[in-house]
């Protein structure tokens, strides 16, 4: 074993803002590996990815690459170091061909339009032995997305990195590219680079990695062994929150049926499939929860019931009424409200201010306006209630939302959708980028609305969020529920396997429990 | 794991809702409001006294020429006044379609199709009492423009077309159709010169100073901008037209329809584009020329800008354009300062309020 240290980056801090994308992570990456980086979205990954190869500086913290530390001003010193990446958004011009796209930003441009056949060349020749089919001339507007990542691979591999980073590569793959990205990083390792590749797929992490670091709200949370883990273990690494406090709960009887899912499939924005065949239901003074890794479809599943993404098949009744291909400004009608999973990109206006983004939904109702005009006092009123009840710290309901923390953002969105007095409530990561103080708030807040009576369906990848106010949790894998448990923490390894995918293994350990 | 923080909630902190916070956060928004601009045209102005120095030109006896002849007497300042009408009224309509980020580029074309139906209306029109007829042809120029700018909306929200793009082409399409108008179907019989009948006297707007051209049009265009500065921040479509306009997918998650309030803004702009028109007609020219508007549509995008998209700042960023405009006239005769200078200077003013507005908007992030 080599005693000397690859690549190491220590306690790299980094934040935007008030928002902090990496808060002390540490990560050891062995050379000639493939080291997989697995964590949910928003855990930190791309950030600490993105400082490594020069794009972000930190604000904090150091990184060392082969015994020397390594400070990195812009993606080209990166690349002079031989560390390059491919990013989740391919960087590449549509209307140049293959050879034009590497040529770009490569000395200069006369020079390398006289070489162009031998760069042709060399470009072939290096598709060639890692079997990468690039054609050289090919226009990219031509490619399909798979063949576009195979250029941008080759691409960085071109510059003549040794480290190559990968930021979610199979994100936009088919299932046969996935194989073929998998067997490529393989070859690379074989012959002699290293790979850190991002993820938050279990089994292709299981499958092609040598060691995974499992990040968690932008810190790493623990380096394995592939060989020593599971996906199980993976996925509750993952997504399990380790200190959650336990919330008292009274046994309820529910009520009726709000909300009836049936055979409901739809499709992503890149028009794939997302959502297949589900069908569930969602009673008064129920908590129904659905687990799952990210990207297997509950984003589309909450878009789909909140009327934000049209149903390709199967229908939703909402009080025994269908609701199903409602127009976008009926939605706003329905007795249903909805915390979305994106705060900044849909739940609130950034620049608009508390009292503002509190009648997001309610611009027309009295007593928030008569005779299309707003009532600025009644308005006002209302929101310093909600500031009050709930406790969202801020000077001034005047106040540019954008000036709050995180929690106290997410607490105006919980409190304006409760207010809304919706029959069901249908939650998307209620928790996400809180601080602990408030994550407790908010739960104890929808526990006390199903006991109002309130049907509520909570999306969550927050494994221990789900079990400590759920009544019944669904498991949401490849977009559709392959499994329904009670909120019981003995049956954890259970919903971890199926999370995972393994639906099979999962139903061995049931039957086995009885 | 092992290093989460579990420090139990900070207590809240005091809840200043005294009316002192309130006037304070408004007073700052206020200030940033004026001071910006100012600020912007400042700037500009240094640098246009610089090239004027360049030049071999003492800046401030020019711009004491300038200033000092536009504000001269009374007749100078009417003068002035009615190049604002025109300025005020596309800059206040601007600021709704750019306030819902549909930019606009065709205020000019829109204004060229509300003067057009205006002169229709005011020449083949017979028998109607005079003071109908002249709302009449107002109303008809606000609908010619808003149809117009209404193709620029619907192509945006079917073919998801660059408004950009299809507003300044529209342009170019609305001033060729003007000159094939007044040179053809529109042309006075009888003349050689390519310009429309005139409108009868009686269509003529009230003059509002005797012995002056100044006509009612300034009053229209001042409560016009009062009327949509209240329209855009205290009812509840100008709400859900400024959501649209920040964040499209709240609006969509809020039921706001993203499409409906595109096509409102955009044709509300053209509405006070083509008003604008149709006043040049019924309060200035009479009748129709190839080239009723010295660009009036393209300065106005400036007006805009520079009141920071607020219809009220317009009528003040209007009045300093038609300044700018009416003082290079002067320049150029009284100083031999050559008029293209001038027209650098009015480009530094946009660049500088360009500038400024970036800096405006990220100060307003934070804070308004």
């Amino acid at each position: 074993m080599n005693t000397e240290i690859f690549l190491k980056m220590e306690n790299i801090h980094k934040r935007f803002g008030s928002v902090v994308a990496s808060a002390g992570a540490t990560l050891e990456v062995a050379e000639n590996e493939i080291h997989a980086l697995l964590g949910e979205n928003g855990a930190g990954k791309s950030v600490l990815m993105n400082i490594l190869c020069g794009v972000l500086a930190p604000n904090e913290g150091s990184i060392v690459f082969k015994g020397a530390p390594l400070k990195l001003g812009s993606p080209r010193e990166a690349i002079q170091h031989r560390i390059g990446m491919v990013h989740q958004h391919f960087m590449l011009v549509h209307n140049l061909t293959v050879a034009e796209n590497y040529m770009l930003g490569q000395g200069s441009p006369l020079r390398l339009i006289r070489d162009r056949s031998e760069l042709c060349d060399r470009i072939r020749a290096l598709s060639d032995r890692y079997g990468l089919d690039v054609q050289p001339d090919a226009l990219l507007e031509d490619l399909s997305v798979g063949q576009q990542q195979r250029v941008e691979i080759l691409k960085v591999l071109f510059q003549g990195i040794d480290v190559l980073i990968l930021d979610e590569p199979t994100a936009v793959l088919t299932h046969q590219e996935t194989d073929r990205l998998l067997l490529l990083l393989r070859d690379l390792v074989a012959d002699g680079k290293t790979v850190i590749f991002i993820s938050h797929k279990l089994d292709e992490v299981m499958r092609v990695s040598d060691r995974v670091s499992i990040m968690r709200d932008g810190r790493v949370v623990r380096t394995v062994k592939t060989a020593e883990t599971s996906p199980r273990e993976l996925a509750r690494l993952m997504v399990g929150r380790d200190v959650l406090m336990e919330l008292p709960r009274e046994p309820v009887e529910c009520g009726q049926v709000v909300l009836s899912v049936t055979g409901l499939s739809c499709n992503n924005e890149l028009e794939r499939p997302a959502v297949r065949d589900v069908s569930f239901e969602v009673r008064q003074k129920e908590i129904v929860g659905i687990a799952g890794v990210s990207g297997n479809g509950q984003s589309e599943l909450a878009l789909a019931l909140a009327g934000l993404l049209p149903a390709k098949s199967g229908s939703i009744k909402l009080n025994n009424k269908e609701v199903t291909g409602m127009c976008s400004t009926a939605v706003r009608r329905l007795p249903l409200a909805h915390i979305p999973e994106d705060r900044h990109k849909m739940g609130i206006v950034l620049s608009l201010s508390l009292a503002e983004n509190v009648i997001l939904h309610r611009y027309t109702d009295p007593p928030f306006a008569t005779r299309g005009l707003l009532r600025f006092g009644a308005i006002a009123a209302h929101t310093r209630e909600l500031m009050r009840q709930f406790q969202v710290k801020a000077s001034h309901e005047d106040v540019a939302i954008r000036n709050l923390s995180g929690g106290n953002q997410q607490k105006l969105v919980v409190a304006r959708e409760l207010a809304r007095n919706p029959d069901l409530l249908l939650i998307n990561q209620l928790t996400r980028g809180i601080d602990i103080g408030a994550i407790e708030f908010v739960m104890q807040e929808v526990l006390r609305q199903k006991v109002a009576g309130r049907a509520i369906l909570l999306i969550s990848t927050e494994l221990e969020e789900l079990l400590a106010v759920c009544d019944r949790i669904f498991v949401m894998f490849g977009g559709r529920l392959v499994g329904e448990l009670p909120p019981d923490r003995g049956r954890l390894e259970e919903l971890g396997l199926l999370m995972a995918g393994n639906t099979a293994e999962a139903a061995r350990l049931a039957a086995a429990t009885g | 794991m092992d290093d989460i923080d579990i420090r139990p909630p900070a207590p809240a902190k005091l809840y200043l809702y005294d009316i002192s916070t309130s006037i304070r956060i408004r007073s700052l928004q206020r200030l940033r409001a004026i001071g910006f601009p100012i600020a912007a045209v400042l700037v500009a102005l240094c640098a246009g006294a610089a090239l004027l120095a360049i030049n071999g030109f003492n800046a401030l006896d020019v711009f004491t020429v300038m200033i000092g002849g536009v504000f001269r007497n009374i007749h100078s300042i009417t003068e002035m006044l009615l190049i604002a009408t025109p300025l005020i009224l596309i800059g206040v309509g601007l600021c709704v379609a750019f306030r819902c980020s549909m930019w606009n580029i065709g205020a000019e074309g829109q204004y060229y199709a509300g003067a057009v139906a205006a002169t229709f209306f005011g020449v083949h029109l017979n028998g109607l009492p005079a003071p109908l007829h002249i709302v009449l042809i107002l109303a008809a120029g606000s609908i010619a423009g808003a149809a117009w700018a209404a193709i620029a909306g619907l192509l945006k929200i079917y073919f998801n077309a660059s408004e950009i793009v299809t507003t300044i082409m529209l342009n170019y399409i609305a001033t060729i159709a003007t000159s094939y108008l007044v040179t053809g179907p529109m042309m006075e019989a009888g003349v050689t010169y390519p310009q429309s009948t005139e409108l009868p006297h009686a269509l003529r707007l009230p003059i509002l100073l005797p012995h002056t051209r100044l006509h009612i049009g300034i009053l229209i265009a001042i409560a016009l901008a009062v009327i949509v500065q209240a329209f855009l921040f205290r009812s509840s479509a100008g709400y859900a037209l400024r959501v649209v306009g920040i964040n499209p997918h709240a609006a969509r998650y809020a039921g706001i329809s993203v499409r409906r309030s595109v096509v409102l803004a955009i044709s509300i702009s053209g509405a006070l584009a083509g008003l604008a028109g149709a006043i040049q007609i019924a309060g200035v020219d009479f009748r129709l020329y190839q080239n009723i508007s010295p660009g009036y549509g393209f300065t106005g995008i400036a007006v805009a800008l520079l009141a920071y998209n607020r219809p009220i700042g317009a009528i003040f960023s209007g009045i300093l354009f038609a300044v700018l405009s009416a003082g290079s006239v002067l320049m150029q005769m009284n100083s031999q300062v050559p008029q293209v200078l001038v027209f650098v200077i009015e480009g530094m003013v946009i660049l500088s309020v360009v500038a400024f507005g970036a800096l405006g908007m990220r100060a307003g992030r934070s804070a308004v």
